[in-house]
């Protein structure tokens, strides 16, 4: 129980749990735990099941597109505060690229079965959750679009 | 005779060319001085001159050097189009012709007290480094510094050295990113916008100077607005077709506007209904 109203608290500092509900956030840090990793060092891994969704702390995390036979593609770079890995809302649940720790870098994990299982139940939570989850990833889409039409090539 | 030429807006002064260097593939810098003795140019930052090719043709580029140096003219000109490959082609002792400066500057004097936001995306850090250059000069004068730049790759990044070097101030926090690059790259990989949130600055009490392509000028005014940045706060740098640079020929019509004399350099809530409007 000590554990859970550690977690609680953590995510309440996060900036994407911010504007949640409290007991949306209690209910959530069940299923939630912490995680470290070195500076480079993988954290996920195209094709391999989403089983979780990560909160960053305190770090740097690079998306990556890998390419046979050459460097990866670094889709984009997130910072202390961002969030990633939302492949495990949409069926079937398998990560689109790899995430790579740019620097040391601490983590919060939420198990993405026990998540969907709480959901599940709790449809209040899941609209809680998902109202988080749509600003960040509209956001993205929109810096995406952004990234992709080359608008610093010549006009 | 001579003296009243030399006060005509559309008689170039002759300009020999200091240095010539390469800044990316398909871009360089001119630094120019007066061939009249006791010549060099006051301008303000933001401002721009037209640069005449003798037997090719002129074009606007806006100002890319110190302004406390008067003697030394800088110009960071993209090789797009038949003038500026032509200015590729020039070499130091070369002679080209100037007019200006035109324009209307960055407000770095009304953003005294204030926090100073700069946001650039590729070639338009250029028109913004003679403001950067007045802010780090006067540096108490302000308060919080931010300089925000996006490019395309880590090679299209301009002035690496000189972005380093703030960056190495404990006062100026600078944030480069890139859109694309492989994992040789350790810095931010995303759009400019992106920086924004991260960007530590009083939102209240911050000017904002935007300069680069207008896609990305729209998306990062985007970003502000909502944020707490007032849209008097937001200054950007428009570019449309300039030619004549004094507002009589009419080709940078902008609305109500002339870019060449009324601008470049705008605040945002002036032009704001005008920006939406997708003929102009």
């Amino acid at each position: 129980m000590v554990k859970i109203e550690g977690f609680d608290k953590l995510m309440r500092e996060h900036h994407f749990f911010r504007n949640m509900a409290k007991e949306s956030c209690r209910i959530l840090s069940g299923c939630a735990k912490n995680e470290r990793f070195d500076a480079d060092a993988c954290i996920i891994r195209e094709g391999d099941p989403a089983d979780k969704f990560y909160l960053i702390r305190d770090g740097a995390v690079a998306l990556e597109l890998h390419m046979p036979g050459k460097n990866p593609i670094i889709l984009e770079t997130l910072h202390t505060g961002d969030i990633f890995g939302w492949s495990w809302i949409v069926s079937p649940y398998k990560w689109s690229y790899d995430a790579r720790a740019v620097k040391p870098t601490r983590l919060i994990s939420l198990e993405a079965k026990c998540l969907r299982k709480k959901i599940k139940k709790n449809h209040t939570l899941g609209f809680d959750l998902y109202s988080q989850f749509i600003p960040v990833m509209g956001k993205r889409l929109n810096a995406t679009r952004l990234q992709m039409i080359d608008i610093y090539g010549k006009s | 005779m001579r003296e009243a030429r030399q006060n005509d807006p559309m008689t170039p002064t002759p300009y020999r060319v200091l240095e010539k260097r390469r800044e990316q593939a398909d871009s360089f810098t001119l630094e120019l001085a007066s061939i009249n003795a006791g010549g060099g140019q006051n301008f303000r930052p933001g401002q721009f001159n037209m640069l005449y090719v003798f037997g090719v043709g002129e074009v606007p580029i806006s100002i890319s050097g110190d302004p406390a140096n008067a003697d030394r003219l800088v110009h960071t000109i993209r090789n797009v189009g038949g003038v500026t490959n032509a200015m590729a082609g020039l070499n130091k002792g070369d002679v080209i012709g100037v007019r200006g400066p035109f324009g209307s500057a960055w407000p770095v004097k009304e953003a005294e007290g204030d926090d100073v936001v700069i946001i650039a995306g590729g070639v338009g850090l250029a028109p913004l480094r003679p403001a950067i250059h007045h802010v780090l000069t006067d540096r108490s004068k302000y308060g919080r510094f931010v300089i925000l730049y996006g490019a395309r790759t880590p090679r299209d990044i301009m002035f690496m050295p000189e972005l380093m070097k703030w960056r190495g101030r404990f006062d100026t926090q600078v944030e480069v990113t890139v859109d694309r690059t492989s994992n040789d790259w350790s810095g931010n990989v995303g759009a400019v916008t992106k920086l924004i949130p991260r960007a530590d600055f009083d939102r209240g009490r911050a000017t904002v100077l935007v300069c680069g392509p207008e896609i990305m000028m729209r998306f990062a005014i985007a970003e502000l607005d909502g944020s707490g940045v007032s849209k008097d706060s937001i200054y950007v740098s428009m570019e449309r077709n300039m030619k004549c640079a004094v507002g009589f020929c009419g080709h940078c019509q902008f609305g109500g506007y002339f870019v060449c004399r009324d601008g470049p350099v705008f605040p945002y809530g002036k032009i704001e209904a005008l920006l939406k409007i997708r003929e102009l």
